[in-house]
């Protein structure tokens, strides 16, 4: 799907988050949104799943506006960045959970969920783990379930907030490949925040750099590298 | 550097945390002491002196007339009071910590502020508030629904005494938890009812369960409040805690104190039912606490 972001701002009370910013976003494109804390993109990706809703500005889902869905409408898979998976449920009631959520009219019977959410540990790597409890897992692991569970709702888009902030620098490095390898296999639009910019430029097809509610630039990971367009870029990418 | 020896052996292991044994065991004994004196022993009398004449005095006590209807009434404010504080607690606890506001801090303020009335005061404001020489009052009483002297100005006392128990047990662990599982579950498709239901209370039950009970036994318990409002009419409106006091007063200290053990009864009753509920999801529990 692609996403369009037509001169969105946000303010929190009297503060400013997001100053007019605009950004085209090509369909199946895995982008990254790079920039210290306080530079507006953990906002931008919160606006574009109807967590947070702009002061200004629309965004539009495949050229039709849908600043106005709600959350539930959007259909965004969202990894959060602590993951906040439910502690209270198995690995399984948790990826269920959006299959569940379902009206009756729509919601698949239980073989069926059952077979979806068998798939979908499959395709994460972790076939056996059905059966435990978030608080039983290893941080590497609780982020591919979170995957799994923003995925079980055929998401039109998937968005990551810091996907891989809380884990050690070998997981990290691994799960930079299997989220390519997801990214590559359903082939949805991909957006995730970081601030690491090895991260960004390693993964990412498009980066947006943004800084203090602006974007600096926006450009495939070789061009920001050759041509840095402000200092601040220029400083950002060679920290 | 040459006549430090190679291997320094200490000689005995001691934890750093540990204090001296004489010093543990005086902390313990001072414990248990202070346990007996302000809390078995005043527990055991209770028994005792309900129990003096016999468990047949006891019981017929209990089943005097004032008896029956002051644990009829001390029930049914528990039923009412109970569960509609339950519901305030956890929408105050729910707008607090899930919402910035003004005010906020204020509003937190406010919840307290049973804690710190004393309830015979809170008493006297309903009294004044809904009482017959009140133009609510006047016009409740007129219309058949006096609140003072009443059942529902009891009910309304407990209330306000017992009000922040639920919403003080919820505020730390909601805010502990943030809300990112919520935001999570609307992420998902479900809709502000079903995460409540599915996220919101299974994360918050254990600290709900606590909230009531103290909830429970302090509305059960609850005399200065009610003492005011209640106009203590025997057979009418005197809870347990006031057929006690007025029983007592007038020297029937078999009937007083049974009632007494009965309150008490009730009271480790929930107990119990904490540390079993307890016992038997201790797995939960900890799965939950692991972090």
């Amino acid at each position: 799907m692609q996403i369009e972001i037509d001169e969105i701002s946000k303010e929190f009370g009297t503060t400013a988050a997001l100053f007019p910013v605009s950004l085209s976003l090509p369909s199946g494109a895995l982008v990254a949104l790079l920039g210290p804390s306080g530079s507006g993109k953990t906002t931008l990706l919160r606006i574009l799943g109807g967590l947070e809703f702009p002061t200004s500005g629309r965004v539009l889902f495949d050229g039709s506006d849908a600043t106005a869905l709600t959350v539930q409408e959007r259909r965004a898979g969202f990894v959060f960045q602590s993951y906040a998976l439910f502690r209270h449920m198995t690995v399984f009631e948790n990826i269920a959970y959006g299959l569940r959520a379902r009206p009756r009219a729509t919601r698949p019977p239980e073989a069926e969920i059952s077979r979806r959410v068998n798939k979908l540990l499959d395709l994460i790597q972790l076939p056996q783990i059905g059966a435990r409890y978030p608080t039983q897992l290893s941080g590497g692991q609780r982020q591919r379930v979170a995957l799994a569970r923003a995925l079980a709702i055929e998401p039109r888009m998937l968005l990551l907030d810091e996907p891989f902030g809380a884990l050690d620098a070998k997981v990290r490095k691994e799960l930079r490949q299997g989220l390519r390898d997801i990214h590559d296999t359903t082939g949805l639009t991909t957006v995730f925040v970081t601030h690491d910019q090895d991260e960004a430029m390693e993964l990412a097809d498009l980066v947006v750099v943004m800084s203090m509610g602006r974007i600096e630039q926006i450009g495939r990971p070789q061009d920001i590298r050759a041509r840095p367009a402000t200092a601040f870029v220029r400083d950002f990418i060679s920290a | 550097m040459s006549d430090i020896p190679l291997a320094y052996v200490p000689k005995a292991f001691k934890p750093v945390a540990t204090e001296v044994p004489w010093v543990r065991w005086l902390l313990i004994t001072l414990v248990f002491l202070v346990l007996a004196v302000l809390l078995f022993a005043p527990l055991i009398t209770v028994f005792y002196e309900a129990l003096r004449e016999g468990v047949g005095a006891a019981l017929t006590s209990l089943t005097d007339k004032e008896s029956l209807s002051a644990i009829r009434l001390t029930l049914l404010v528990a039923v009412f009071a109970v569960p509609l504080n339950a519901i305030f607690g956890i929408a105050a606890a729910w707008f607090i910590t899930k919402y910035s506001f003004r005010g906020k801090a204020i509003l937190i303020t406010l919840i307290d502020i049973p804690f710190s009335v004393s309830p015979v005061v809170a008493g006297l404001c309903i009294v004044l508030t809904f009482g017959a020489n009140s133009w609510v009052g006047s016009w409740l009483v007129a219309h058949g629904m006096p609140v003072v002297f009443a059942v529902p100005g009891i009910v309304m006392a407990s209330m306000f005494v017992t009000f922040p128990f639920v919403a003080r047990e919820l505020i730390p662990v909601m805010i502990e938890q943030g809300k990112a599982e919520e935001e999570a579950a609307l992420t998902l498709g479900a809709t502000g009812w079903r995460v409540f239901f599915t996220v919101t209370l299974p994360n918050i039950r254990w600290a709900l369960l606590y909230g009531v009970l103290l909830c429970n036994a302090r509305a059960m318990g609850e005399f200065g409040a009610v003492a005011v409002v209640s106009g203590k009419i025997r057979g009418l409106t005197a809870t347990m805690p006031i057929t006690i006091e007025m029983l007592y007063n007038e020297y029937s200290s078999v009937a007083a104190f049974s009632l007494a053990a009965v309150l008490a009864l009730l009271a480790l009753v929930t107990l119990v039912l904490k540390t079993l509920l307890e016992w038997r999801f201790a797995d939960q529990l900890a799965a939950q606490h692991r972090h």
